[in-house]
């Protein structure tokens, strides 16, 4: 019989469980539910773990105390390799969290066992199969494996968030050895509140294309136009903006830059493929990279001045041929008006 | 004062990125159609984390940077044929498969077992670089795995930036959740870093650079050991490319008021 094992950790409060986290609880009730199987539910925190849990029908294991509070590789993954020997789990579902997908393989070395991670689903009729993406979200593929322990990263937004009463949650505290610690985490480094441009949770991501910085009808280049227009949007709907690769590169290559972007804004091929409800691309021109970069975007439209593009067709439900200088400063301008 | 730095990337090689790719059934499970004659790039994120090693060991004097890469020999000379130009490394190429379909943990295996050999590799001056994640399994855990089988429990995943010190110890960014970057300080090599994209532009090719690597490249590549990657159990049900086909609408003649309305009332529906 299998034994699932959901591992997590706590947010920076020391307490509270991501929705990523909580995701993965819905994945291992259900689970555990399909096969039979005993759950158990292991943390990783700083304090006591959050009353939601209470009510998830898991039996809780933690690793507590204050040398957990940091991510950090070698706690981490002494403290999860704990969790895993104490509940004897066969199968191992966690959160594709930067936390966890930094020491899961480790962890999953260590017990003899295997991992595969960016599962978007899980299914089988008997035994249990999983769905994940290869080639950058080009192909999708379902596999299953025999060895065992076997180790599952979820993908955010694949699961429904666990929810339910709060109330004392009995949680049965495992004991970790750790090792002599040579990293120490310092901190966070991130921008200003109003000048953060990727915003995992909004409903809207906007994407900026090279076409920003290129020469307009009037033969010539309007970056700093280009930029007001771009910021002044995103401030208006609280979009996450996320931008092609050749946008952000020009900045090594000495053409003109939007200043506020960096890598971390790139979507596609060598960035990231983030998950919301609505897309709206701007100046981007046709190519696959940028479609695998929208694999998982709900509803998706396009400004373009191609009416020939070839990445819109068939992926994008409107493409609106125009000048994305002019809609944009109007839909701002209805926006703001809105908003009041 | 400058640490001496033995820094091995591992960085396979992966079809062009703008090519179409297309999933067939192979007796030995799932592969590409026309793989091999796909053009190939180096992987695109262990690429960065080849330039930044060349760019750390560049400022650390007496450093070396090895580049380990496992695939078919004819196709790795072709790739490397390029990447030589780019900065000063000594390859060790493994003659293994391409592609995305293997198991990480045989990759892993394979991949360490051939760096715990190096000759002249001393452990403690260890830096293990590579992509976070590749462009073909996108797993991002061969690395760790990797750093696990050699015995090294400092790791750093999705990092943009390395800043060394004069004792050795070293800061580290590496991306979290929201846009932040996590910053730690390691007390020193040995460490894994699996790299974002860095800081650094993919360098200009350089003949000169170019012929030093080649003087190394051509005899190792003759000489580069086979490995076969065992699949540990792992199997595929399915591999098919998305099916979802949406029904694009077109629209060219709205004015920008017109549009941006339409776009207005999109963004604010919830």
């Amino acid at each position: 019989m299998e034994s699932i094992l959901v591992l997590t950790h706590a947010e920076e409060s020391g307490t509270e469980l991501s929705k990523g986290s909580l995701e993965a609880v819905t994945a291992g009730k259900e689970l555990a539910a399909r096969l039979g199987a005993s759950f158990t539910i292991g943390i990783v925190a700083a304090h006591a773990p959050a009353g939601v849990l209470a009510s998830a029908g898991a039996r809780v294991l933690a690793v507590q105390g204050e040398a957990f509070a940091q991510a950090r590789y070698a706690s981490d993954a002494a403290a999860c390799e704990a969790l895993c020997r104490a509940a004897n789990a066969s199968i191992v579902l966690a959160p594709s969290s930067s936390r966890m997908a930094r020491v899961a393989a480790g962890v999953a070395h260590r017990l003899g066992g295997v991992i595969d991670t960016h599962i978007t689903s899980l299914g089988g009729s008997e035994g249990v199969e999983a769905t994940r993406w290869f080639y950058r979200q080009r192909m999708e593929g379902v596999i299953s494996r025999d060895a065992r322990p076997w180790f599952l990263l979820l993908d955010a937004g694949t699961h429904a968030a666990f929810s339910g009463p709060a109330g004392e949650v009995h949680v049965e505290q495992v004991a970790v050895e750790l090792p002599t610690q040579r990293t120490i985490v310092s901190g966070f480094r991130e921008p200003p509140q109003d000048a953060q441009t990727i915003r995992p949770d909004a409903r809207l991501l906007f994407v900026a294309g090279a076409g920003w910085t290129k020469k307009q009808p009037d033969g010539e280049i309007h970056a700093a136009r280009a930029g007001e227009l771009i910021l002044g949007f995103l401030r208006v709907t609280g979009a996450s903006l996320g931008s092609s690769k050749s946008l952000v590169d020009q900045g090594s290559e000495n053409q003109p830059v939007l200043p506020f972007l960096t890598h971390m804004n790139q979507v596609g091929q060598t960035g990231s493929t983030p998950r919301h409800p609505k897309g709206l691309s701007t100046c981007c021109h046709g190519e696959e990279p940028h479609v695998v970069g929208w694999r998982f975007i709900g509803e998706r439209r396009a400004i373009s001045l191609d009416p020939n593009c070839g990445w819109t067709r068939g992926k994008a439900d409107v493409v609106y041929i125009a000048d994305a200088f002019e809609v944009m400063a109007r839909v701002t301008e209805l926006l703001a008006a809105r908003k009041g | 004062m400058a640490n001496v730095l033995h820094i091995v990337v591992c960085a396979g090689i992966v079809p062009d990125p703008l090519q179409t790719l297309e999933p067939v059934t192979t007796p030995a499970g799932p592969g590409l159609k026309n793989e091999m004659v796909l053009p190939a790039v180096l992987d695109p994120w262990a690429a960065c984390a080849l330039y930044e090693a060349a760019h750390l060991a560049a400022g650390n004097p007496g450093s070396k940077v090895w580049l380990v890469s496992l695939g078919p020999k004819a196709k790795l000379q072709q790739v490397m044929m390029t990447v030589a130009q780019k900065v000063n490394f000594e390859l060790v190429p493994i003659d293994g498969p391409i592609g995305g379909f293997t198991d990480a943990h045989a990759t892993a295996a394979v991949l360490a077992e051939t760096i715990a050999a190096l000759p002249g590799l001393e452990r403690d001056r260890l830096l293990l670089f590579g992509g976070w994640e590749s462009a073909t399994r996108g797993s991002g855990v061969t690395l760790q795995l990797v750093g696990e089988r050699l015995g090294i429990t400092d790791q750093f995943q999705g990092v943009d930036q390395i800043a060394l010190r004069d004792d050795g110890s070293f800061e580290v960014l590496e991306r979290v959740e929201g846009g932040k970057h996590q910053a730690s300080v390691c007390g020193g090599t040995p460490a894994v870093l699996g790299w974002a994209t860095g800081n650094l532009a993919e360098p200009r090719n350089n003949p000169q650079v170019g012929m030093a690597n080649m003087r190394t490249m051509m005899p190792a590549l003759q000489k580069a050991k086979p490995a076969t990657l065992a699949a540990n159990g792992l199997r595929y049900a399915s591999v098919s490319l998305p099916k979802q086909q949406r029904t694009t609408r077109v629209v060219k003649d709205m004015t920008a008021d017109a549009i941006a309305s339409e776009l207005a009332e999109w963004i604010g529906a919830e």
